[in-house]
């Protein structure tokens, strides 16, 4: 039996605490800057974790799934645009919008495997981007601006920084919490079974495909929400929230913190970026006693380091993130217990 | 006799020039042990995914325990109680061993629509599980994960899944493929309880146990069946031995 309490778990914990604790740190420092980023992180990894629950626990490769963060934004600040600032009508929205274009593109997508998959998820979100794009009273390519943030009465106020970063941090818990029931339900057993193998499940009386498009429009509805957010988090949105890179940072997300783990996604949002934002830093900084004049210039290139190390991880850490915090575990327990 | 449990009638299945099931007509009684033999390339595997669903025949039609299942999607032939077992071991390798029969008790304990409920600690899915594991023999690796069994213990787990949806008839492929001596003794063994209490279509290459398990057998060679009969009967039959001889001397010629 492994032991209870492990390394992982510590850090895990760390991690929600570190999270939960957060405004109280910008409150002392004043570092107003951080409870910026950890919003838009906390709210990414949302998304992540939607994703990984198809991805990780049902493995399909959806190569589209910024779209849904952009169909929730879009839906939100549209709703705004035309008068309806009350978010027990725009996020509900925003949801059931994410639904039904989960629904369509799931049940045609699901149809084919791997790379016909991969191409036809990513094509619809394409589409979605070209709609946006096209739609010259919602600003077109520009984008839209959101007059105020989502409403909800006296029951919070979203432009209060620290409620928005607090409502974005429950529903991230919420959503964890979710993908955990659900892929230890009966429901999340078949999802497995079904990444595992499908011929087998429908060989034992499984309808595969009914279950796999329930989870794709969970996943779907789920990443809406975060959408939602993150129009509110930027006051803005435009087609590029859904441009097929979005996707693609979603993806590098679930797979550098742990494909099919139930933390992993938010070790993957919180790592990936984090290195987009301190990297090019760091680099100027390494580079600056070599060569003081082209140091800032430097700080450009960091997607240069970026791609090596993700390519390291993947390659040397099959697990992700998630994978070496249990490896460590492992060997600490070891160590602990000979 | 009584409505056979399962009947084929003018089966028919190409493969572009190749005919791998040629009119293959043939009736298996309730209860009763039927074994296909026949050489290798012969159609046996072909013949069991068309009975089970994986393929779709071109001809013919198959009635089971009295409905017509030709035109039925794998899992509705399965939810009707025509289980089979995979001849190249077909698992969820990276499930617990227990979860992979749990699965296949779920999958007949109505619709997996529940999203909440742990199912790992669902009594109604478990206990049934670790029952079908311990007629298979497997009752002490229920906890490990699947991919750490032996070759031996992969076919008893593909039995205990076959098993688990408390089938009325099992089409079991090679189940002795790839075992040693003393695991297909212990196939064989577990064969013989089951029979009698289920119907049984067994495709199998290991002549010893064919001939001390199957009530009759069915000889096929290029996707027609060349002779039907008890055991006695085929041991007898000119047409099997020529088969067979014919074969083992174009193996030879090769060599």
């Amino acid at each position: 039996m492994k032991p209870a309490l492990t390394f992982r778990h510590l850090v895990i914990a760390a991690l929600l605490v570190g999270l939960t604790l957060l405004p109280l740190y910008v409150a002392l420092t004043g570092d107003r800057f951080m409870l910026t980023l950890f919003t838009r992180i906390v709210i990414l990894a949302m998304a992540a974790v939607s994703l990984n629950l198809i991805l990780g626990y049902g493995g399909m490769m959806s190569f589209g799934h910024a779209a849904y963060l952009g169909l929730g934004g879009y839906t939100t600040a549209i709703l705004s645009f035309e008068g309806v600032h009350g978010g027990f009508v725009q996020w509900p929205a925003a949801l059931a919008v994410s639904a039904l274009f989960a629904l369509v593109v799931g049940a045609l997508s699901l149809r084919t495997r791997g790379v016909y998959f991969i191409m036809i998820t990513l094509a619809f979100a394409q589409m979605a981007y070209y709609l946006a794009s096209g739609m010259a009273r919602y600003g077109g390519d520009d984008g839209l601006s959101l007059e105020t943030r989502s409403t909800f009465g006296d029951l919070m106020d979203l432009s209060n920084k620290t409620t928005f970063y607090y409502v974005c941090l429950v529903l991230l818990f919420a959503s964890i919490l979710l993908v955990w029931r659900l892929t230890n339900s009966r429901f999340g057993m078949v999802l497995q079974g079904v990444r595992s193998n499908e011929t087998r499940m429908s060989a034992i009386g499984y309808p595969a495909f009914r279950y796999r498009l329930t989870g794709f429009v969970i996943a779907g509805t789920l990443c809406g929400l975060a959408g939602a957010l993150i129009a509110n988090h930027t006051d803005f949105v435009s087609p590029s929230m859904m441009f097929w890179t979005r996707s693609g940072d979603l993806i590098v997300m679930v797979v550098l913190g742990g494909m099919g783990t139930l933390f992993g996604p938010v070790f993957g949002a919180l790592a990936l970026l984090f290195l987009e934002q301190f990297l090019p830093h760091f680099i100027s900084f390494v580079v600056r006693p070599i060569n003081p004049a082209g140091a800032a210039k430097a700080g450009e290139y960091w997607q240069l380091v970026l791609g090596p190390l993700l390519l390291v991880i993947v390659l040397f850490a099959r697990g992700g993130i998630d994978g070496l915090l249990a490896m460590l575990s492992d060997k600490l327990g070891r160590k602990v217990r000979p | 006799m009584s409505e056979p449990m399962l009947k084929v009638e003018g089966l028919a299945k190409r493969f572009g020039g190749i005919v791998a099931t040629d009119n293959l007509s043939l009736d298996v009684a309730p209860g009763e042990l039927h074994a296909i033999i026949g050489p290798n390339g012969a159609g046996k595997t072909t013949l069991i995914a068309q009975l089970s669903g994986q393929l779709r025949a071109d001809f013919g039609r198959i009635r089971f325990a009295g409905d017509d299942i030709t035109a039925l999607p794998p899992h509705k032939r399965s939810l009707l109680g025509l289980a089979r077992s995979f001849q190249i071991t077909s698992l969820f390798l990276d499930l617990s061993v227990l979860d992979n029969v749990a699965l296949a008790v779920q999958a007949h304990a109505g619709h997996s629509f529940r999203f909440w409920r742990n199912a790992r600690k669902d009594e109604a899915l478990r206990a049934p599980a670790r029952a079908a594991l311990e007629r298979a023999g497997l009752a002490g690796r229920a906890d490990g994960p699947a991919a750490s069994l032996s070759h031996g213990e992969h076919r008893q787990l593909e039995l205990a899944m076959a098993l688990a949806g408390e089938p009325r008839m099992l089409l079991l492929d090679e189940p002795m493929a790839g075992l040693g001596p003393e695991e297909s003794a212990r196939m064989v063994s577990m064969l013989r309880a089951l029979k009698g209490e289920l119907t049984i279509l067994l495709v199998e290459h290991d002549m010893e146990a064919v001939f001390a398990l199957a009530d009759r057998i069915t000889v096929l060679v290029y996707g027609r069946v060349i002779a039907s009969g008890t055991p006695d009967d085929i041991r007898a039959d000119a047409k099997v031995r020529e088969a067979y001889l014919g074969e083992s001397d174009k193996e030879g010629a090769h060599v």
